[in-house]
């Protein structure tokens, strides 16, 4: 733990891009100059109030912001009968938070006169975005993605090559997330000429982490004044789910400074942090470098990186921004795995409470919030981030409940009974149930 | 073999440059093709004329690397490949008499133990470390552990690097100043690159020490090309690749060895252009 004369978190990260000993820049040296150019071209952009007009502008006209915030009164009773405040940033175009720090990429890749973006994915929301922005102000964009991911996210695949994206499946490695940003770099480092990486987290080497972050800070920002519109307080805790980090971040960032309010990310433990198989980097991981800063990240006695495991793509990721490092050891922050099967949980109970078919990633979020429902009590006030929503998840999301209907020529193979129970497997404390018994899914 | 890798490395530059030549570089990831197969083709390149050798670390994500390099590193981590083996790959081929350094990605330094990495490489006869992903900026623990145990650390400047940045970085460097030759990940390439000349030269204007090229470079006449203005030439894909195309492990090692000795023509071939030239 760090205290006592540490600077305050808000502040940070400091000028060569640290929060304490965290962050940085760990890259190539032939980077170093796209860095260096980079961050005076944000700070110039920062410091012109004709961009963020720009920037605001798009996001009211365009991503439709600012995003509700609904009070999830059925939710409620599962968490004790504390207060869920949901932030729909599932509402946005292109259906998750993405859009702002892409947006804001996007304007400043054009303002640095780059004709090309190009971008990693996993669950394949910030490929969607990424490529929705590039069709927007007419850049070339070529998407990385894993190949696994390319498997379990086929629609985002689709949805990318639409908007007149190129999606290049990565083969290397886990086939994952990281490896897509490898093989980001690798095209970066070739290209940084004419080509802007269009970075979808807030990790990566300085200025990435910040300048996601700051794009990303309007979530927090709007949920403040909507938190203190609709119960005349601040909230007493904020929940958001945790791969990269962005979307907690975004939301986190407001609140930092107050002390009142409990900032909780919420991991993938997958199958649980003790059988080996989870992302839950902050959790359990320790601190070291992956992809140009230091911060936590999963990795074996030798610092090779593990391999990591959850059923939510866009969490499935062995590293974290360094300002969550920051966070978790200040104290500021906590930090825990929500496994799939309590994520799929909460997915089931968003859905049938609210009608809201939440991204897998934030149904981490959910889980969470209930759990400190329970604990905090009928009276606290907690803010879900609903980074996401489910469209891209209700293939897996069908496979694990159980829910497609077979052709006729296989249902007659199968009894009723049978799949009442593989629809049970998700399922579910007494406390948490809904729904009619018998019901699937 | 002493130890103190500032005076191996730089006397293997000296040694080459008193034959009007530049020194010759090559590069293997440790247990690629295997641990032993690794050693025996590292052994063969110094018989055939390599005056350095590189032992790669290989690290579960190499974001500087093309796909050659990635399928070797790949195959050494399948196999078990750790940082120990590859400190017992280094004092293998130390025995050799020839500088040894390791070119690392800096995370598996650091979980390893910045001060114990150093020492336990000075230890096994290493000479220095080349470090693709460490800026000077980030350097700074890393540099006081190669003071203290003797070792060169050698990181890259690019063609992207202002001047300022140049003179920075080879401040911090011993032994030689690495020039990646191309913006670009690692892997032969037909022609080698025209920005490489002027890099170099624009790292003598800030720094007496040795200019080494790397990136790119596969035959005999492209390393003559590089050793016409550079100090060193390192070749890393090529020597991958011979091990990667043989039917064999013994195959492989022949196919190393005739590269190295293509490679080594090639860098002594500036030497007779040079007197030619002054004649």
């Amino acid at each position: 733990m760090i205290t006592g004369a540490a600077p305050a978190p808000a502040a940070l990260p400091d000028e060569s891009g640290h929060f304490g000993p965290y962050g940085g820049r760990f890259v190539p040296e032939a980077l170093m100059a796209a860095l260096d150019e980079l961050e005076q071209a944000y700070a110039d952009a920062r410091a012109d109030p004709a961009f963020g007009a720009e920037l605001a502008e798009l996001h009211r006209s365009y991503t439709g912001r600012p995003s509700p915030l609904t009070d999830a009164k059925r939710l409620s009773p599962h968490a004790g009968g504390a207060r869920i405040l949901l932030k729909r940033e599932d509402l946005n175009h292109t259906g998750s938070h993405k859009i702002n720090n892409v947006l804001g990429q996007a304007l400043l890749t054009r303002r640095m006169g780059k004709p090309r973006v190009i971008a990693e994915t996993g669950a394949g929301q910030h490929g969607v975005a990424t490529a929705t922005a590039a069709a927007l102000l007419g850049l070339e964009c070529c998407v990385y993605m894993g190949e696994e991911d390319t498997v379990r996210q086929a629609l985002n695949v689709a949805r990318m090559r639409l908007l007149g994206a190129e999606v290049v499946p990565v083969c290397t490695g886990s086939r994952t997330l990281k490896d897509a940003i490898n093989e980001a770099m690798r095209d970066w480092v070739s290209t940084v000429d004419r080509t802007h990486y269009l970075l979808g987290t807030v990790a990566g080497p300085h200025p990435f982490p910040v300048m996601v972050r700051d794009f990303h800070a309007v979530i927090g920002q709007e949920t403040r004044a909507q938190v203190l519109e609709l119960t005349g307080q601040l909230p007493d805790a904020v929940a958001a789910c945790v791969g990269g980090g962005s979307n907690a971040i975004g939301i986190f960032h407001e609140f930092i400074g107050e002390e009142s309010v409990g900032l909780y990310g919420f991991e993938a433990a997958g199958d649980g942090v003790s059988t080996g198989r989870h992302a839950a980097t902050l959790f359990a991981g320790s601190p070291g470098v992956l992809h140009g800063a230091r911060s936590y990240l999963l990795q074996d006695a030798d610092g090779q990186t593990a391999v990591t495991h959850s059923i939510s793509a866009g969490l499935d990721y062995p590293g974290v921004g360094p300002e969550h490092a920051w966070l978790k050891d200040s104290g500021r922050a906590q930090y825990t795995g929500v496994t799939d099967a309590e994520a799929m949980e909460a997915f089931r109970l968003l859905c049938r409470t609210e009608g809201i078919i939440p991204a897998i990633e934030s149904a981490h979020a959910v889980h969470g919030a209930l759990q400190l429902g329970r604990r905090l009590g009928p009276d606290a006030v907690i803010v879900v981030n609903l980074s996401g929503r489910g469209d891209k998840d209700v293939d897996t999301a069908a496979r694990w409940f159980d829910v497609v209907d077979e052709p006729a020529s296989v249902r007659e193979h199968t009894t009723g009974a049978d799949r009442t129970e593989a629809g049970g497997v998700a399922a579910a404390p007494a406390d948490v149930t809904v729904g009619a018994p018998g019901e699937q899914m | 073999m002493e130890p103190g890798g500032a005076i191996v490395i730089a006397a293997a530059f000296a040694g080459a440059r008193a034959e009007g030549r530049a020194a010759l570089i090559g590069y293997l990831p440790a247990g690629f093709p295997s641990f032993d197969g690794c050693v025996r083709a590292l052994h063969a390149m110094v018989e055939f004329g390599v005056d350095i050798v590189e032992v790669g670390l290989p690290y579960s994500d190499p974001l500087m690397d093309g796909p050659t390099i990635q399928a070797a590193v790949d195959r050494a981590l399948f196999a078990g490949t750790g940082t120990r083996e590859v400190l017992a790959t280094v004092g293998e081929v130390a025995r050799s008499g020839v500088p040894v350094l390791v070119m690392t990605y800096w995370n598996p330094v650091e979980r390893y133990g910045v001060t114990r990495f150093a020492a336990e490489l000075a230890d096994a006869g290493g000479s220095g470390v080349i470090t693709p992903d460490l800026t000077p900026e980030e350097g700074g623990d890393w540099l006081a552990a190669c003071d203290g145990a003797g070792l060169d650390p050698v990181l890259l400047v690019a063609p992207s690097s202002t001047d300022a940045r140049l003179a920075k970085i080879a401040s911090v460097c011993r032994g030689f100043v690495y020039a990646a030759s191309t913006m670009g990940v690692t892997g032969a390439r037909a022609a080698v690159s025209a920005v490489a000349p002027g890099l170099v030269a624009r790292v003598r204007e800030v720094s007496d020490l040795p200019v080494a090229v790397g990136l790119g470079v596969s035959n005999g006449e492209q390393a003559a090309e590089v050793a016409s203005y550079a100090d060193g030439v390192i070749v890393g894909s090529a020597l991958v690749r011979a091990l990667l195309d043989a039917p064999s492990e013994q195959a492989g090692v022949r196919a190393v060895s005739a590269l190295a000795a293509d490679l080594a023509t090639g860098v002594r071939r500036r030497s007779e252009r040079r007197r030619g030239a002054a004649d």
